[in-house]
């Protein structure tokens, strides 16, 4: 009815190569960023924005980064967990020694570390694929935690070993710390998570993409075809550790406020990652938000139905959590690998020949 | 402008709606690697207030609330358990795990409810002129490391000169907060002290006995939590390690961490600030609480360690509820008041044999700048034959002239990171 392309006429090529051809879809995206940009900062709550909307803009950007290597070049990665604390460990020593820079400066040099880390890890993908790719990776996982845990200098030599994230201030605002006012840290989140996906979008349309998914579908003859393996492979896992390591930079420093490597970023972590792609979609920019969003409400959800709702003890309910999700995981498997995005796809393509059709 | 922040929200809770509940979250932990600690101290703090609401009215005529948010132990959940328990009018926290506390002293601070840490948490917060909101009576981590090396001086007859002891130790903000201490410690009493960490969850230790087996310590102290002191006491059962010379430190001692190793783990000590055996409490309990079917949990952890020390958290926030009710005349008491009434604490031998549980803790007193009082703790045995603790020896003091040092150290140090400016005592 609304959902078509009937009378939408495109004058130029870049009218139509846009990325959201159809008006009505233009218009529900420019509606959801004026939700997310104007609405929700003058209305968001302490435990909405603490519980549910951080951690999702967060963990939305970590899980774009995981789909540009894993779903879109098809390299996989047990190590996310270990490259958000790169992030991470990089804010925290930054924060510390430059008290005067400011948190965007901050921020995207903890990508950049993180995508030189990310390289350094991704150079075994030019000799090893699949499995033992993976087993690459996760030694990268253990590695990275094991190191931080190791050198004392990454932890300022604290007792404890853990980081804590000192306030900063932008534009007179505190963006860390305890003071810090919930819409101060939103906004600040979904700063990067716009910007990064802007790019993510681009990127994955163009010739990088391109190349990416070239490589992706049959190494052998993207080679052939004139893909330069070594260029794409890096540049895959460069791009995807810079996304890694802002995610773990706001998660440490803007959500978590302090941090202990072995805990928060941990192999479950790299897991909770791989699972919001896989649920979300593979090789999509909206499946990452999707799973990204899924992940961080299941609980919640589960927790406000079950125990304030039902009044279940609280550890059924944490069991039940696990059991759902590990039933999801199988169920896409099997049934939609390319997961909620594709299920939306779906829907929208039955909903342009709707009311008619055939 | 923190003060200002603090006092406006004080304030704006006090003008607001009286609450019907004096509310205690519980931030516990059933599930997971750490769920045989979480579980009997859960029961032990909801069961108190169960009692109190069921036997007394509550407390001072206002029923008490307790709801409970799994954390799994993870601080992620642990901080959406604070932001979602926050606004129910929560009196005190209690996480019972290090890292959880870690996030949230900043967040309390910030906030304005008082957070209590007990044998765990910061050991620095014991400085309550930098801690406003933070609490860690009766004792702390450093105090347990200088308790048990004062245990082993009187062992051998004041002098560790030459021995060597191994910290095996959870790598953790928890496992690593007794390094400082033991280390000041080892130069002064002349012994060598050896750091082998076990990472999470602690299942694996195979590599750490088999440098314990090398190196032939004469005392092995243990900081562990969860799966790894099983695995631990039963690793050291395996290679035949003395177990008088086990000792772990007070989460490391309670009943399901030697019962897998069976005969192999009698006679491993363990420190614990809490009593253990039976007390008149629990036939109240009982009476009150079981047999009304209202227990937490599945009711079979009553009277182990755990329990014990849950109830008896439970206990301490129950007096501080009692005194801010009668300092301010209010039944009705706010956070900041709970945080007034938990600074003018004060525990009797009196008042813990009217409880009806004589010699749980040691009497003591907290004040505005010591928020950590005596820092005591007891050298407790497994008995294997009888399957229960026997305390060895009354409660050891901690050396105050070391640990006292890194408390204004540490807690210095955190004022300057946060830009803290320690309140004035009249000391």
């Amino acid at each position: 009815m609304f959902y078509r392309e009937a009378g939408d006429f495109k004058t130029s090529y870049s009218a139509d190569n846009q990325t959201f051809p159809i008006a009505f879809d233009r218009w529900r995206y420019y509606l959801v960023l004026f939700v997310a940009i104007v609405v929700i900062p003058l209305t968001i709550s302490d435990y909405w924005a603490n519980s549910l909307l951080l951690p999702f803009l967060i963990y939305a950007i970590a899980a774009l980064g995981l789909n540009i290597l894993t779903g879109y070049c098809g390299q996989s990665s047990f190590g996310t967990g270990g490259f958000m604390a790169v992030g991470a460990y990089t804010t925290y020593k930054l924060m510390t020694a430059f008290p005067w820079m400011d948190m965007v400066t901050i921020t995207i040099l903890s990508g950049v570390t993180t995508a030189i880390v990310g390289v350094l890890f991704g150079l075994p993908s030019l000799r090893i694929k699949g499995f033992y790719l993976a087993v690459a990776t996760l030694a990268a996982q253990f590695f990275l935690v094991w190191l931080f845990n190791r050198v004392p200098w990454f932890y300022n030599y604290s007792a404890s070993g853990m980081i804590n994230s000192p306030e900063r201030r932008m534009f007179g605002l505190a963006v860390t710390g305890p003071n810090a006012e919930v819409w101060v840290k939103y906004l600040f989140c979904l700063f990067f998570v716009i910007v990064l996906g802007w790019v993510a979008r681009n990127l994955t349309r163009g010739s990088l993409g391109r190349q990416w998914m070239a490589i992706r579908d049959m190494d052998i003859a993207a080679e052939i075809i004139g893909v330069n393996p070594l260029r794409s492979k890096l540049s895959a896992f460069a791009i995807s550790s810079f996304f890694v390591g802002v995610s773990g930079a706001l998660l440490f420093s803007v959500y978590l406020g302090a941090a202990e490597v072995g805990e928060a970023f941990g192999i479950q972590k790299s897991f909770l990652v791989l699972f919001m792609i896989i649920i979300g979609g593979l090789g999509s920019i909206f499946g990452s938000f999707v799973g990204a969003a899924f992940m961080v409400l299941l609980p919640v959800l589960l927790k406000i139905i079950g125990v304030d709702l039902l009044g279940w003890p609280t550890d059924i309910v944490a069991h039940i959590q696990l059991v759902i999700v590990g039933a999801l995981i199988v169920f896409f498997l099997i049934v939609e690998p390319h997961g909620l995005a594709q299920l939306w796809r779906l829907a929208k393509d039955k909903l342009r020949l709707w009311p008619f059709p055939h | 402008m923190k003060k200002l922040a603090t006092l406006a929200l004080a304030g704006l809770m006090a003008a607001g709606p009286a609450m019907a509940d004096l509310v205690f979250p519980s931030l516990s932990y059933r599930t997971g690697p750490y769920a045989a600690g979480g579980i009997p101290f859960a029961d032990g703090y909801a069961d108190y207030f169960t009692l109190l609401n069921e036997r007394d009215g509550g407390i001072g005529g206002v029923m008490t609330s307790v709801p409970e948010c799994e954390t799994a132990y993870n601080t992620e959940r642990g901080v959406e358990c604070y932001e979602a328990t926050r606004g129910e009018g929560a009196l005190v926290y209690q996480p019972l795990s290090t890292g959880i506390t870690y996030q949230l002293i900043p967040r309390v601070t910030a906030d304005g409810i008082p957070l209590h840490t007990m044998g765990y948490g910061r050991t620095s917060a014991a400085n309550g002129e930098v801690f406003e909101w933070v609490f860690n009576y009766p004792a702390n981590y450093w105090d347990g490391a200088s308790g048990i090396i004062n245990y082993l001086l009187s062992e051998n007859d004041g002098s560790l000169e030459g021995k060597k002891i191994v910290l095996l130790y959870h790598n953790s903000a928890y496992g690593r907060e007794p390094i400082r201490t033991l280390e000041i410690l080892s130069e002064q009493y002349g012994f060598e002290l050896v750091q082998l960490a076990v990472d999470h969850p602690g299942q694996e230790q195979g590599n750490q006995w088999l440098t314990i087996r090398r190196e032939r310590p004469d005392y092995v102290v243990m900081w562990g939590w969860g799966v790894m002191n099983q695995v631990a006491v039963q690793e050291a059962a395996n290679i035949r390690f003395p177990m008088e010379n086990f000792i772990g430190n007070w989460w490391a001692g309670a009943e399901h961490d030697v019962m897998p190793a069976g005969e192999g783990a009698d006679g491993y000590l363990s420190l614990n600030m809490t009593g253990v055996g039976d007390l008149p409490v629990f036939d109240e309990i009982r009476e009150y609480v079981h047999d009304r079917g209202l227990a937490a949990g599945d009711g079979s952890t009553l009277g182990s360690v755990l329990y014990i020390r849950g109830m008896y958290a439970a206990m301490l926030a129950a007096e501080a509820v009692a005194i801010a009710q009668e300092m301010y005349d209010e039944p009705n008491i706010t956070a900041a008041m709970m945080r007034d009434g938990m600074e003018a604490l004060s525990i009797t031998e009196e008042r813990m044999i009217e409880l009806g549980m004589p010699g749980v803790g040691p009497a003591f007193e907290v004040s505005c700048a010591n928020h950590g009082g005596p820092g005591m703790g007891r050298i407790q045995r497994w008995n294997a034959a009888d399957q229960q603790w026997v305390t060895l020896t009354d409660f050891i003091a901690p050396d105050d002239s070391v640990t006292q040092p890194l408390i204004e150290e540490d807690s210095a140090a955190f004022a300057a990171e946060n830009g803290i400016e320690a309140r004035d005592c009249g000391m």
